[in-house]
């Protein structure tokens, strides 16, 4: 019962994929505009437009194209990009180690504190240390991750000049040297993340503390620490593992904007970069791998969902 | 008399409200022995529940014990620290909350939780505490004792669950438990059923306790006193033969009255009927989920005909195929002797006009941006075509007509009682001019009191204008005052037809006899009477 | 009317006023930038990044241009973007949602399944996808941004309208046999304005925080213009010396989206007391 519905979600997931992987290649298609000329301005050559018609493959049918192209992108080739003529593997692989570093240090920073912050202001709801920490969240919310990231560099590299304010990581740093030089977009990532994710957070665990079970065990004389543990946790686990692969999803959208700011040279810089040349086989690699990231993380997040509900695990 | 087991004197109980704290219960004073059983009844807002968590020195939210004292055997609960209180919640005195079904935690076993005040007061080992668990779930003739605690709630029943949550209130052998609305969510068969273990195991154990209910009958069988509430004031507080036979003050008079039988005497069933329904099956999900099966009902013009049935048994659904809403997977309905089209789309604007349909619940069944005046004229306008000074008339006429104030045509539903709303749910059904008035549980979710006005107000109007009326109920004391016939419903099936004193006078079929028999009745000693027979007889 | 309007300012909170003032101030300014700016934006006037001086409020920018006169034409372009994106993508949502809720069926399947595969991605890479096609105009950014957002809208006002669809007064509404405009404009939308009204605040500063992050990362409104979010890309390398000239329009994005969130809650907060003391 329960794994037809993970498996069934699985299906779903895998459909999306295909979706979405369509729908990016087909934007390219469906868009007005002839892309060569798009390229190359309108005083363009029939030879160069001719040139581009045969790099992006232009002369075939829509389909045998996508069909190529999948083909091409589960072996890894992803074409070659239209700006330097270097296949795009080549560029793309060292960035997507670069980016899932960054990514990977800002969750690992902001995973453990989100829960455990959420987790106080839900408990203490509506207490001094609730509204901090729910202030605190709305307005990192509120401020655009731009503006994050300038104010972290004023006060803590410009003014304190506790961390450079460029991280420039190059091959053959150490390990330490390069998380001190991803510190301070690491931190904005962080910061940016976990307000979503304490928001959450505190909203599932108040949800939770809000029902009769809970006032129950209250009137059963059980001690608060041990309602929350052994009463709130266990339900409120399944909605807290969701909120967090959600928004680890939403690292996705960050990181390309935190690269930007920080010159961080990952694959959000490499993708900006090649949107503005309208280097589309770049674009379109670097979309359908952070596309597939997100999706597989709202695809955990959903399974993780079902494997924690207790009607599904124990079934009449 | 020894020293009572709970005493409560002067209890004043605040909210905050806009302008300092508002009292929602005041000047309550009462004794309880032990072993003793004490009813607490009134309408919804009488603070019946709130007293009985003050038993346990709780406040939901808000709430504050701002004055007075609540004695438990000689200690005031209301100077006692939180720890203090916590030492005495489960093992001194324990809660049964009227939803079962969301007082335990989906995600832990019923036993884990039945056990858990035994083991964190400390009163029994887990061994012990599991054993003890056992046996209470005989006792309370739950299935499979011996594993009954393994279960998750949502693997038990309604009825399970409610009397698994009386084995978790005794488990910490308490003096003194509070019983708030413990059967209201239930059918009258399971009812009947979760009473009984109640009362054995009071008994059994002597266990003192609060029994909370609007249900007066259901008290009765209860409760050795019973106190009557009122907006948070004592009305009254006797025994429970004197509040029965002699009640003295006059509001407990009337609810002892709006619980007394009635039967309605028997309109004279005309020629043609009106409504004629023939061989009808119906099916959610296109056919998926069989939900009516072969019924056959007819209704007479100025006749009332109640569907009888307990949740489940497919009468709303009946209501939903009659009005269009679902059109029925076999058989035919004929209106007037011409066949009525299955469907709501292809229904004349006459036939939608002679049939009007009334819910349950008022307060869904009005648009909250509509005021009433606005409710009433669209009908009017649509149906009747009346326009300007003349709609405006019929508004007030039809207001009048339901026993309300013309002036309340310029407010919006919120600002009306339950009731009010019913009534005006029913001059809108009734500014269409219809034929046939279908009525799905109209006065369910209304206090008795309240009910009771409206289901004159039904027969008056019925009376008056000779309607035709489909009844949907599944109280048989409504019936009684309501029906000239009867049709009992289960499983989406009829089980019996026929006029209200045929139905009501045995012999009659099985289940009829049961749900009949199941309907608590208002004087003392009927449960134990019902015990016998249900021992005797295999259910 | 308008005196209990006033009545209700009387009675607002601090921090409703906060953001009242904010909003209004950030309208005004958006409205009259073109007569209060004290220079013409596009002119160097002074030297690059001077400091807040009686001349220049808010100093130069990497051009020497009066910063006070760019943030009010860079307000102008941002708000006024964001609100035509925000109203269009109303207008196709809330349609669209509506239609799905009451329509059931296939309309509802091929809606909804359209809006979950834009909804698979998350909306960043898909303008980004989009525009690296197009190319960056105005009337591009408005349609590709009002299209993605409204997604969101969609989804709300479908849940919305199926929950009220469900209700037993619509139920009434469909056995008089009114048709599915009426039930639409009489029945539902009545019960989902204070909603809808406040998803607009909250999409409104979604739309700001997009149209800003997308010409920040260069993909937005081009230059000479330049929105809030182009400001703080063209003064991006005053960082590097310790100016903090790219926050002066970064905090105006974060200062107009904290007040329009704080009028929003006051909205809400207002309505939900209204709904329950109506005068008679």
């Amino acid at each position: 019962m329960i794994f037809k519905l993970a498996l069934r979600r699985l299906a779903l997931g895998v459909i999306t994929i295909f979706v979405v992987s369509v729908l990016i290649f087909s934007v390219t298609e469906l868009l007005p505009g002839d892309v060569a000329t798009a390229i190359l301005g309108q005083g363009a050559t029939p030879e160069a437009v001719a040139e581009i018609h045969r790099e992006l493959d232009l002369d075939h049918p829509a389909y045998v194209r996508y069909g190529r192209w999948l083909e091409g992108f589960l072996k890894g080739d992803f074409g070659n990009s239209l700006t330097t003529n270097e296949p795009v593997s080549v560029q793309l692989v060292p960035r997507l180690m670069d980016t899932l570093a960054l990514a990977g240090l800002a969750a690992l920073v902001a995973v453990p504190l989100a829960i455990a912050l959420g987790l106080l202001a839900a408990i203490f709801e509506d207490r001094a240390l609730d509204k901090i920490i729910s202030t605190f969240s709305l307005a990192t919310i509120s401020v655009p991750e731009f503006f994050m990231g300038y104010l972290l560099i004023i006060i803590l590299a410009t003014n304190l000049q506790l961390f450079p304010s460029l991280a420039l990581v190059e091959p053959g740093m150490g390990i330490f040297e390069r998380v001190y030089a991803m510190a301070l977009p690491a931190l904005t990532l962080t910061f940016v993340v976990m307000a979503h994710m304490m928001r959450m957070t505190r909203a599932a665990v108040i949800d939770v503390l809000q029902r009769p079970y809970i006032e129950m065990a209250r009137l059963k004389g059980i001690k608060p620490w041990r309602i929350v543990i052994q009463h709130a946790l266990p339900n409120a686990l399944g909605p807290i593992v969701t909120v967090v692969a959600l928004n680890l999803a939403y690292l996705v959208v960050g990181v390309v904007v935190v690269e930007v700011v920080f010159v961080y040279p990952g694959m959000g810089q490499y993708l900006v970069d090649a949107v503005s040349k309208r280097d589309m086989p770049v674009v379109q690699a670097c979309v359908l791998i952070f596309a597939l990231v997100y999706v597989l993380l709202n695809l955990l997040a959903d399974i993780v969902g079902i494997l924690a509900n207790p009607r599904l695990r124990h079934p009449r | 008399m020894s020293d009572p087991l709970l005493s409560v004197s002067n209890l004043q109980i605040t909210v905050p409200g806009a302008d300092g704290p508002r009292a929602i219960v005041e000047n309550v004073s009462f004794e309880l022995q032990r072993g003793e059983v004490l009813g607490l009844i009134g309408e919804s807002g009488a603070g019946k529940s709130t007293i009985g968590l003050a038993a346990l020195g709780f406040g939901r939210g808000a709430v504050r014990l701002s004055g007075g004292e609540v004695l438990l055997d000689g200690e005031d609960l209301r100077q006692m620290s939180e720890a203090q209180l916590r030492a005495l919640r489960g093992r001194k005195v324990a809660y049964v909350a009227q939803s079962a079904a969301a007082a335990f935690n989906p995600a832990r076993t019923i036993g884990e939780q039945v056990i858990e005040v035994q083991l964190r007061h400390g009163l029994a080992s887990r061994e012990a505490a599991l054993d003890q668990a056992r046996t209470l779930f005989a006792e309370l003739a739950l299935p499979d004792p011996e594993h009954f605690g393994d279960r998750y709630p949502h693997q038990a029943s309604g009825g399970q669950l409610q009397r698994a949550m009386i084995a978790m209130a005794m488990a910490g052998r308490p003096d003194l438990v509070v019983f708030d609305e413990p059967t209201t969510a239930l059918d009258v068969t399971t009812q009947v059923e979760v009473l009984a273990a109640m009362r054995r195991v009071i008994d059994q154990h002597g266990t003192a306790a609060l029994y909370i209910s609007h249900d007066l009958a259901v008290v009765a069988q209860m409760a050795d006193r019973i106190l009557v509430l009122r907006h948070g004031r004592m009305v009254e507080l006797d025994t429970t033969e004197a509040i029965l036979h002699h009640p003295r003050e006059a509001y407990t008079q009337e609810l002892v009255a709006a619980r007394a039988d009635r039967m309605k005497e028997l309109a004279h069933a005309a020629t043609t009927p009106l409504l004629d329904i023939r061989a009808v099956s119906a099916a959610y999900g296109g056919g998926a989920h069989k939900v009516l099966f072969d019924i056959d009902v007819s209704v007479h013009p100025g006749e009332t005909v109640a569907i009888v049935g307990e949740s489940g048994s497919g009468k709303s659904t009946l209501a939903r195929v009659i009005t269009g809403l679902l059109p029925p997977a076999e058989g035919r309905i004929e209106f007037q002797g011409k066949p009525l089209s299955p469907a709501l789309a292809q229904r004349s604007d006459d036939d939608l006009r002679r049939i009007q349909l009334i819910h349950q619940l008022p307060d869904v069944a009005l648009n909250p941006r509509h005021r009433v005046g606005d409710v009433i004229s669209r009908p009017l306008s649509m149906f009747r075509g009346l326009r300007g000074r003349e709609l405006e008339t019929e508004i007030a006429r039809l207001l009048a007509l339901v026993d309300l104030d013309p002036a309340l045509a310029r407010r919006y539903p919120v600002q009306l009682s339950g009731g009010q709303k019913q009534r005006v749910c029913i001059a809108r059904a009734l500014a269409a001019e219809p034929d046939l008035m279908i009525c799905d549980e109209v006065t369910s979710a209304l206090d008795p009191l309240v009910a009771e006005g409206v289901q004159d107000l039904l027969l008056d109007l019925q009376r008056r204008m000779r309607l035709a009326m489909l009844f949907i109920t599944h109280d048989l004391g409504v019936v009684r005052r309501m029906a000239d016939r009867v049709v009992v419903m289960q499983h989406g099936r009829i089980v019996e037809q026929g006029t209200t004193s045929e139905i009501f006078t045995p012999p009659c079929a099985a289940y009829t006899q049961r749900l009949l028999d199941s309907v608590p009745e208002m004087r003392i000693g009927w449960l134990a009477e019902r015990l016998d027979v249900l021992q005797t007889q295999p259910v | 009317m308008m005196k209990a309007f006033f009545r209700a300012l009387r009675e607002a909170s601090l921090s409703a006023w906060i953001g009242l003032v904010i909003v209004v101030g950030n309208a005004l300014c958006a409205i009259l930038a073109g007569w209060i700016a004290p220079y013409d934006p596009a002119d160097p006037v002074g030297g690059l990044w001077e400091g807040f001086t009686a001349e220049h409020w808010l100093g130069t920018d990497q051009l020497g241009r009066d910063m006070l006169s760019r943030m009010l034409e860079g307000g102008q372009l941002t708000i006024g973007i964001a609100l035509a994106v925000t109203a269009l993508a109303f207008v196709i949502g809330v349609l669209g949602g509506f239609i799905a809720a009451l329509g059931r069926g296939a309309v509802d399947q091929v809606l909804s399944r359209i809006v979950d595969a834009l909804m698979a991605i998350p909306t960043l890479l898909f303008a980004l996808l989009v525009l690296s096609v197009m190319g960056t105009s105005v009337p591009v950014l408005i349609v590709v941004i009002a299209i993605l957002e409204s997604t969101r809208v969609f989804r709300l006002a479908r849940a919305l309208a199926l929950d009220l669809a469900a209700m037993d007064f619509v139920e009434v509404a469909r056995l008089r046999g009114e048709s599915m405009l009426w039930i639409m404009r009489r029945e539902i939308l009545p019960n989902t304005t204070l909603p809808l009204m406040s998803e607009f605040g909250l999409r409104f500063c979604f739309v700001v925080l997009f149209i800003s992050t997308l010409s920040f990362l260069g993909l937005g409104i081009q230059p000479p213009a330049a929105d809030w979010g182009g400001l703080v890309r063209e003064n991006a390398q005053a960082i590097n010396f310790g100016i903090a000239a790219p926050l002066i329009p970064a905090a105006a994005i974060a200062i107009l989206t904290v007040g329009v969130n704080l009028v929003v809650d006051w909205m809400l907060a207002r309505q939900g007391k209204a709904m329950l003391e109506r005068p008679a």
